[in-house]
């Protein structure tokens, strides 16, 4: 298993670490056990386009990569956009993730989605996304897996 | 970047002296040890050599005790599988392994188990043990074989061999360990622990990749698994491979002749590591510190961090760790010797294996604990919860 050098530069240098205080969207997926968490919190600006995106991130190198990623993709777009970024687009932007890690991916987008629904609920406004699985607590990332996984000897 | 390697127990080094006493065997002493012409002579005296130096230092009674195999993958198949299928080829036996095996018994030990054998995975103690008491009452009428590993390869426990294998014969059951940890690390001898089969593998003693041994005590029921020439005594054809079989004595006879040394000096370096992470980085435990364990594993459970984040931001330093994480592998599973001691899949994924060896120095293990505080503290501030699951100073 073998990530990209992009990657391994948003792993070893990510972009926009941290958490906005007062942000307009807060989303937070993933949990322990499953040993992934991410928070992403956004500010929009007059014309309800993310002018900032920040995360924190519990995981490893791809869930820590996809993040930061994603923040860089997310800025400037509309929620509608934010919202409709996909696991596969995430992974392309980064040149590939390891098809075992792709997960972390959807991690990555989930967190964007559930950022943006907070946002719109909070103003009252239908949700873009809807319900989330990894922004439940007692998400089990086993039971939603297409592809089974082999062992992976080293 | 020099790589400070801390990996020992997943592989090692060929060793200068190992490499110098196999090379004329690749080129101008090539024969094949079945030919009945000089050079052939030479590569079956030279095969039997090896074969009678490492039956010796294993403790075997007779030469003919020790198979050359491929590694100690194949010696732990062919061990549980070559034993089992002659002794009860319609199966039906029952086979106990312990949970926290590596997988190359556990996923055999499973294949028979779907072939009509019964399997028993006997739990591991918290302290990372198995207790004879544990394996006393898993065992039943059946049971025919039994296979425990000497050490853990993860978490650096001993088991204590010679018992288990006493509650295993008590029940009229064989004994098969895997020793590929422990061979030349701490003192082995087949007959002081009683074993009936033993594997063990070159590169983890600075010998060749690709080469192991299965010990065979004499008379130990085996049906062969690789047929053809009817090498190795009809238990594992194949043209016998003279220069790693010449690598594999040399490597041990280092190791035997090195080993009260490098206890001393591997224990002491093991032990640094784990206090110099634990006394000065908040929510850091040793996975166990009950003995008795190898000198050269330290097992660290890193709390707030995932494990392969730890082995990337390391390796950036240049230096090379292992870790149990979920995400080191290819699934989505923690390792299960951890899960199988008890350790919960949250502080799983924090797990950090720094494996020393021949090559380890004091100022490899200086380099380590300077570089890693400040890792460990970065990937915590990157957390979301970690101030919420664990609390900061």
């Amino acid at each position: 298993m073998l990530y990209s050098d992009k990657v391994m530069d948003h792993f070893n240098n990510p972009r926009n670490v941290g958490v906005i205080e007062d942000a307009d969207g807060v989303g937070e997926v993933g949990n322990p056990v499953c040993g992934d968490i991410m928070k992403i919190t956004f500010k929009l600006d007059g014309e309800e386009k993310l002018s900032d995106v920040k995360f924190q991130t519990l995981g490893c190198g791809a869930a820590i990569a996809t993040s930061s990623i994603v923040t860089e993709m997310a800025k400037g777009m509309t929620l509608a956009e934010a919202a409709a970024i996909s696991k596969q687009q995430v992974a392309d932007e980064l040149d590939g993730l390891p098809p075992a890690k792709m997960h972390c991916s959807v991690l990555a987008t989930d967190g964007l989605k559930v950022a943006v629904d907070d946002y719109l609920v909070r103003h009252g406004r239908e949700p873009i996304s809807g319900e989330i699985k990894s922004a439940d607590p007692n998400f089990d990332p086993h039971a939603d897996e297409d592809e089974s996984h082999d062992h992976d000897e080293d | 970047m020099n790589t400070t390697y801390f990996d020992y127990a997943a592989t090692t080094p060929v060793d200068e002296r190992v490499l110098e006493a196999m090379l004329p065997f690749f080129t101008e002493r090539f024969g094949n040890a079945n030919s009945l012409y000089a050079t052939g002579r030479d590569a079956f005296r030279t095969v039997e050599a090896a074969r009678e130096q490492i039956a010796a230092l294993i403790g075997a009674q007779r030469p003919d005790e020790v198979i050359f195999t491929s590694g100690g993958t194949e010696s732990d198949n062919t061990a549980l599988i070559g034993i089992l299928t002659r002794l009860a080829p319609d199966g039906g036996a029952h086979l106990i392994v312990s949970a926290f095996e590596h997988h190359a018994i556990l996923e055999p030990a499973e294949a028979l188990a779907k072939r009509g054998y019964e399997l028993t995975v006997l739990p591991v103690r918290k302290d990372g043990h198995i207790h004879p008491d544990d394996l006393r009452a898993a065992m039943k009428d059946n049971t025919k074989l039994v296979s425990i590993m000497h050490a853990n390869n993860e978490i650096g426990t001993i088991n204590d061999i010679k018992a288990l294998a006493a509650v295993a014969h008590e029940g009229g059951a064989l004994f098969h360990t895997d020793a590929a940890q422990t061979l030349g690390k701490i003192p082995f001898d087949v007959a002081e622990l009683g074993v009936d089969a033993a594997s063990f593998s070159s590169h983890k003693i600075y010998g060749p990749k690709g080469f192991g041994v299965l010990y065979l005590k004499k008379r130990t029921p085996f049906s062969a698994q690789q047929r053809g020439g009817g090498q190795e005594f009809k238990k594992r054809s194949g043209t016998q491979n003279t220069p790693a079989a010449v690598g594999f004595a040399k490597a041990l006879e280092i190791m035997v002749a090195e080993q009260d040394a490098e206890i001393a000096r591997l224990t002491a370096l093991r032990d640094r590591i784990i206090e110099g992470v634990t006394s000065t980085l908040e929510n850091t435990q040793a996975t166990t510190l009950v003995e008795p364990r190898l000198p050269h594993i330290a097992s660290l459970l890193i709390n707030g961090v995932e494990g392969e984040a730890m082995l990337l931001q390391l390796d950036a330093k240049g230096i090379a760790v292992s870790t149990g994480s979920a995400c080191s592998s290819g699934s989505l599973e923690p390792s299960h010797v951890l899960l199988s001691i008890g350790c919960p899949p949250e502080i799983a994924h924090g797990s950090l294996r720094i494996s020393l060896g021949r090559f380890t120095t004091d100022a490899d293990v200086d380099y380590f604990l300077e570089v890693f505080g400040p890792i460990v503290e970065r990937l915590r501030a990157m957390s979301p919860v970690y101030a919420r699951m664990f609390g900061s100073k």
